[in-house]
């Protein structure tokens, strides 16, 4: 089991510096905690993109097709009217709540992959555990790194001197 | 309030007016008012708006006790204060939601300091919006109708009826409005979680929060979403307005039959949406003394737009009347004559004044830079849309096909009640926002201050 580290930075910059070091190292860099989102910063961890907007795509469109069936079902088959000789089939004014409730589902779907990909909501968290980690969501920016083979005191180090206010050992619970 | 962020007009950034703004001092400038007691200002503002929603709820009580009967509609004009209250209420709806989106589509940087109240307005206003075409029903308890369900009178709804376009397009539009607002509220939920002091307090914010720790993989993907939903939310709220404009222009009543309401109606949402944005702008900058954070520069750039709006509003009143004219049709042509000369001539002229003339004024820089000008005039337009929505409906019903059958609208102490008593509501909802959430987004202010090396 190899140790993992998180060390806590005044200021981006000195983050991004560590994170380059780390990137140098045998060790791994996992994640970034700042409170705000720093462009490119989830490039330099190596994540891939999600999958959210397929999600949305496939939510909305599935939720829209139903809304069409519904009505072309209601209107045709269970509950013919003839409005002002219309045809039953109004398919273009069909469109319009398909279009609506399509776009909400679309954001509902998205929601809910983004809760499901991030692991939220999860309230509480190891990490939390730290002391000064809240200044996560404030002001102060922290790097998780876990340290390669045997090299647990070399990591503290890297992280240390790229300007490191503390950086603070975790242990599996 | 002692101030964390000074204002400093010969600041170097150009959308925060302070020399500089860290981390600390953003988070402290828009949580300080939510931590510290409200002071007497809140509790008097928040008295008299429960006063008026009080008056509203007697006046909801009162209509579902006596029926429609009880405002000024008659047998000719069928429609009235709700529905132009319906109108006005989700164009204001549609704004936040639609500038919030737009400028973050279009890369506008200075969205930061409004996006996160102006959705708010939006959810209050469409609320507000939703309930106005229920209460016009004239048997209300049956509004669920609406809804698609399978019941033992065998019955489906109308899909080809406005209404019921109305109700998909309303409840849509607002739990979206929602999502979208929530989401881009999570990690400020977030950092409230992390400096409230109180217990309860704590386990509110931490809650809602969800366990955001602001991880770098947690970002990417807000972005993802949040962008996603922002360029799904435009032509959301397009239709949405759209639709509200086809409840007249489905119909076949002179001034009504017109191909340009769709698009005239979503202007119109955006212009009296970014005039109420101003006016909250305004108290909220004054209140919680944020004008590092809203500058005077915000001001000018919603002038701006008020200003392009307000053209294009102008040049919509006279495709209505050029349509009029040049379509030939007896009635449409005697509809605009009644427009200028008739019952309501008076009002209609105070809307082309408060509408098209009085914002022309925002032209000359030194008056769009003054606040309370620029106070005056979004009031005048927020009247002015009023009077538009109002009497979209009371010219066309009033002077229809049989000549007969004109009459007019007057005015009951309940349609007053109707008009005034929301607006109360509304600032209820306001009030009890600005206390409970951050009403500025702090980590779009952040990034901001980053950006421009204030930070």
């Amino acid at each position: 089991m190899s140790t993992t580290y998180l060390a806590e930075y005044r200021d981006i910059e000195r983050l991004q510096i560590a994170l380059a070091r780390v990137k140098q190292t045998p060790h791994q860099a996992l994640d970034a905690f700042t409170p705000y989102p720093v462009e490119g910063l989830d490039d330099e961890l190596g994540f891939r993109p999600s999958h959210i907007r397929t999600a949305m795509l496939l939510g909305g469109l599935a939720v829209a097709a139903v809304a069409f069936g519904l009505q072309w079902y209601s209107a045709t088959i269970d509950y013919p009217i003839n409005s002002g000789g219309r045809p039953l089939n109004s398919w273009q004014v069909f469109l319009l709540v398909p279009f609506e409730v399509g776009v909400f589902a679309a954001a509902l779907s998205g929601v809910i992959a983004f809760l499901w990909s991030c692991g939220l909501p999860r309230l509480h968290h190891p990490l939390f555990d730290v002391p000064g980690f809240e200044r996560a969501t404030q002001d102060h920016y922290f790097l998780l790194a876990a340290a390669g083979n045997d090299g647990a005191s070399d990591l503290r180090q890297v992280l240390q001197d790229a300007g490191a206010v503390v950086v603070t050992e975790l242990r599996a619970p | 309030m002692s101030q964390v962020l000074e204002p400093d007009p010969a600041a170097p950034s150009r959308w925060i007016a302070a020399r500089r703004a860290s981390d600390v001092q953003v988070t402290q400038a828009i949580t300080a008012p939510l931590l510290t007691s409200p002071g007497r200002v809140w509790w008097l503002s928040l008295l008299v708006s429960g006063i008026i929603s009080l008056w509203f709820l007697v006046a909801v009580v009162w209509l579902f006790d006596q029926g429609i009967g009880i405002w000024g509609v008659n047998s000719t004009i069928v429609w009235g204060v709700a529905i132009a209250n319906y109108v006005w209420w989700i164009g204001i709806g549609n704004a936040g939601t639609l500038i919030s989106a737009m400028l973050l589509l279009t890369r506008q940087k200075w969205r930061g300091s409004i996006n996160r109240f102006a959705e708010a307005m939006t959810l209050f206003a469409v609320a507000i919006a939703g309930l106005m075409p229920i209460m016009h029903l004239g048997r209300p308890i049956y509004a669920y109708w609406l809804a698609p369900y399978p019941n033992t009178m065998a019955l489906w709804p109308q899909w080809r009826s406005a209404l019921v376009w109305d109700f998909w397009a309303i409840v849509s539009y607002l739990l979206f409005s929602i999502l979208f607002w929530y989401v881009s509220l999570i990690p400020d939920l977030a950092t409230m979680r992390d400096r409230t002091r109180s217990y309860a307090g704590q386990r509110f914010y931490g809650a809602l929060a969800l366990g955001w720790r602001g991880s770098a993989r947690h970002w990417s993907r807000l972005q993802t979403l949040h962008s996603t939903m922002a360029a799904l939310g435009v032509p959301l709220v397009c239709s949405v307005h759209s639709i509200v404009g086809l409840d007249f222009a489905a119909s076949l009543m002179p001034g009504w039959q017109e191909a340009i309401f769709p698009p005239y109606f979503v202007v119109g949402a955006m212009y009296s949406g970014f005039a109420m944005v101003v006016v909250l702008a305004l108290v909220i900058r004054w209140g919680f003394g944020l004008q590092a954070i809203i500058t005077r520069r915000h001001f000018e750039v919603i002038g701006r737009v008020l200003l392009m709006s307000s053209i294009v509003m102008g040049y919509s009143y006279a495709t209505e009347w050029f349509m009029a004219w040049y379509g030939g049709e007896h009635r449409e042509r005697g509809l605009v004559a009644f427009e200028f000369t008739g019952t309501y001539a008076p009002m209609y002229w105070a809307l082309l004044a408060c509408n098209v003339a009085i914002p022309q004024l925002l032209w000359l820089p030194r008056l769009r830079r003054s606040l309370p000008v620029l106070l005056a005039i979004a009031i005048a337009i927020n009247v002015g849309m009023w009077l538009e929505r109002i009497l979209i409906v009371w010219n066309t019903l009033s002077h229809g096909y049989m000549p007969s059958l004109w009459r007019s609208f007057h005015f009951t102490f309940w349609d007053w009640s109707f008009l005034i008593a929301p607006l109360g509501l509304f600032a209820l909802l306001f009030l009890v926002f600005v206390r409970l959430v951050p009403a500025v987004s702090m980590f779009d202010m952040r990034e901001l201050a980053h950006e421009e090396g204030v930070a």
